[in-house]
């Protein structure tokens, strides 16, 4: 009795989508007609099917679950560029992800730097330099059941930087795919070079922990939250950069030695996002990140996110906030030589307060298909950062030492793609 | 030590996800009531390559890392 219950409310349930002309497949369906995959992801007509038979023949059946779904099948090229605080970087992104079967998903990333710099970090102990990043990144998920089992791998280089990480995550839908409960690690190793020094080579390795609880809410309501902790071991500084300290026999009053960071950092970061679906159809998304780690630095991190369909468009518009204490071997200006056991004049190590308003626009084009594409995108988005240091002081306008006003920067993010569904 | 107490704070709700487990929990969203959570516009991550290249942007401009992606899946979309 009890299994041709579940089979009657699954008849039901199916009906109930049929009756709502939208069916969830992995996209969002204005009309049955137009939802090519109607009939074989909702089940629809076996479930009639079934239900007919087996009322007139009085048997029991096994309901099927409803299963988890893999990533949608999709490409992106995407064309980004930064501009800020005398660096630009900028280059492609392309992603492609297929489905291989019913059960294997594989995606590729291919991603450039080109970094053109003059930073003020640069400008002041340094020359300005170009130099390019390229990373290769491969990943594949399977699924079974409600589970999905995802491994990836990413290379990066740079002439004097390599990084490469491996990844496994675990993710479990449940309570009727209102909740996916993910857990992932990653293991990363990384080789700091110096382009004027051949002979030196250090290592580094990261460790990354997450856990991740997706969870529906209402019917207009989705959140996250997400904890992961990571650390790292080895040579942490940039071998480049150096501290300033008050030294009376320079003409500048100053000079610099070599940064010392510590040689372990661990880091613990909680996020919560909250995304709601509002009436005339347009969503808000709010998110909140804290951060803590063993160097002190203690960062509140929030955003809330526009989103307004019309017609074939969807607007964005986005503000971020992050607000972060600096580490415990920051200083702008050290007493003297090796006036402590760690130092370190990174600006992003300083307290910090950054601004971010997004806006952005996406086309969709296609949508009714042609040949293997399903539909496409067409996006332009444009940050605006703002960032000013509460610590770090800007040297390069010669004022008395110490006295230097504190550094500020804008920076625009410009990401321009195209997206591809098949 | 703060970061052991998220540790703990972690443990408590996975904890309370395991024995949860064990009852029957009616699912309150039904499948036909996810249509708006099936609007692309509702993804946590609609667009994976812009996300993850603007989290590069922030982790290379700020001091702090991590915690602002998905758990991934979820969307009640199958």
């Amino acid at each position: 009795m009890g299994m041709l219950h579940l089979a009657e409310n699954w008849v039901r349930d199916a009906l109930k989508v049929l009756l709502h002309r939208r069916v969830h497949c992995g996209r969002w369906c204005p009309a049955v007609t137009s939802c090519r995959r109607l009939v074989s992801a909702s089940g629809v007509i076996p479930a009639i099917w079934l239900h007919l038979l087996f009322a007139v023949l009085g048997m029991e059946i096994v309901a099927p679950t409803h299963a988890s779904v893999l990533p949608e099948d999709r490409a992106d090229i995407l064309y980004h560029r930064y501009e800020g605080g005398g660096v630009t970087i900028d280059g492609p992104s392309i992603l492609v992800r297929k489905s291989v079967g019913k059960n294997v998903s594989l995606a590729a990333n291919y991603y450039v730097d080109m970094v053109s710099s003059a930073s003020i970090d640069v400008i002041t102990t340094a020359s300005p330099y170009t130099e390019e990043r390229t990373q290769y990144s491969l990943s594949g998920d399977y699924l079974r059941g409600n589970t999905t089992i995802s491994a990836g791998f990413t290379s990066s280089e740079e002439s004097d930087f390599d990084a490469t990480t491996y990844s496994l995550a675990v993710s479990q839908d449940m309570f009727g795919q209102l909740t996916t409960l993910t857990l992932s690690y990653a293991y990363g190793d990384d080789t700091v070079m110096r382009s004027d020094d051949p002979g030196f080579m250090r290592d580094n390795t990261r460790q990354q922990y997450g856990v991740g609880l997706t969870q529906i809410l209402t019917r207009n309501l989705i959140t996250a939250l997400n904890f992961e902790v990571i650390t790292d071991e080895g040579f942490l500084n940039n071998p480049y950069r150096s501290v300033r300290y008050s030294d009376p026999d320079s003409l500048l009053g100053y000079s610099f030695e070599p940064e010392l960071y510590p040689r372990t950092r661990t880091t613990t970061a909680v996020g919560l996002r909250a995304k709601y679906y509002l009436p005339y159809r347009a969503a808000l998304e709010a998110q909140y990140r804290f951060f803590t780690d063993t160097w002190d630095i203690e960062a509140h991190t929030a955003s809330l996110t526009y989103l307004h369909p019309w017609n074939d468009f969807t607007f964005t518009a986005k503000y971020r906030f992050h607000d972060q204490t600096g580490a415990h071997f920051f200083r702008d200006l050290f007493a003297r030589s090796e006036a402590t056991n760690f130092r370190g004049r990174d600006k992003e190590l300083s307290p910090l307060t950054s601004h971010t308003f997004k806006l952005g626009v996406a086309y969709e084009f296609l949508s009714d298909g042609w040949k293997f594409i399903d539909r496409g995108t067409v996006n332009l988005s444009i940050d605006h950062l703002m960032i000013d240091y509460e610590e770090f002081r800007d040297i390069s306008t010669g004022a008395a030492v110490g006295e230097e006003p504190y550094y500020s920067l804008d920076a625009n993010v410009i990401q321009l793609f195209v997206s591809f569904w098949y | 030590m703060k970061w052991q107490r998220f540790v703990r704070v972690v443990l408590i709700l996975a904890a309370f996800v395991a024995v949860s487990g064990c009852s029957n929990v009616e699912p309150w969203v039904k499948p036909y009531e996810r249509d708006r959570l099936a609007d692309p516009i509702m993804a946590l991550d609609m667009n994976p390559v812009a996300s993850a290249y603007i989290y590069h942007v922030y982790e290379a401009r700020e001091g702090a890392r991590g915690g602002e992606g998905t758990a991934g899946g979820g969307c009640g979309c199958n």
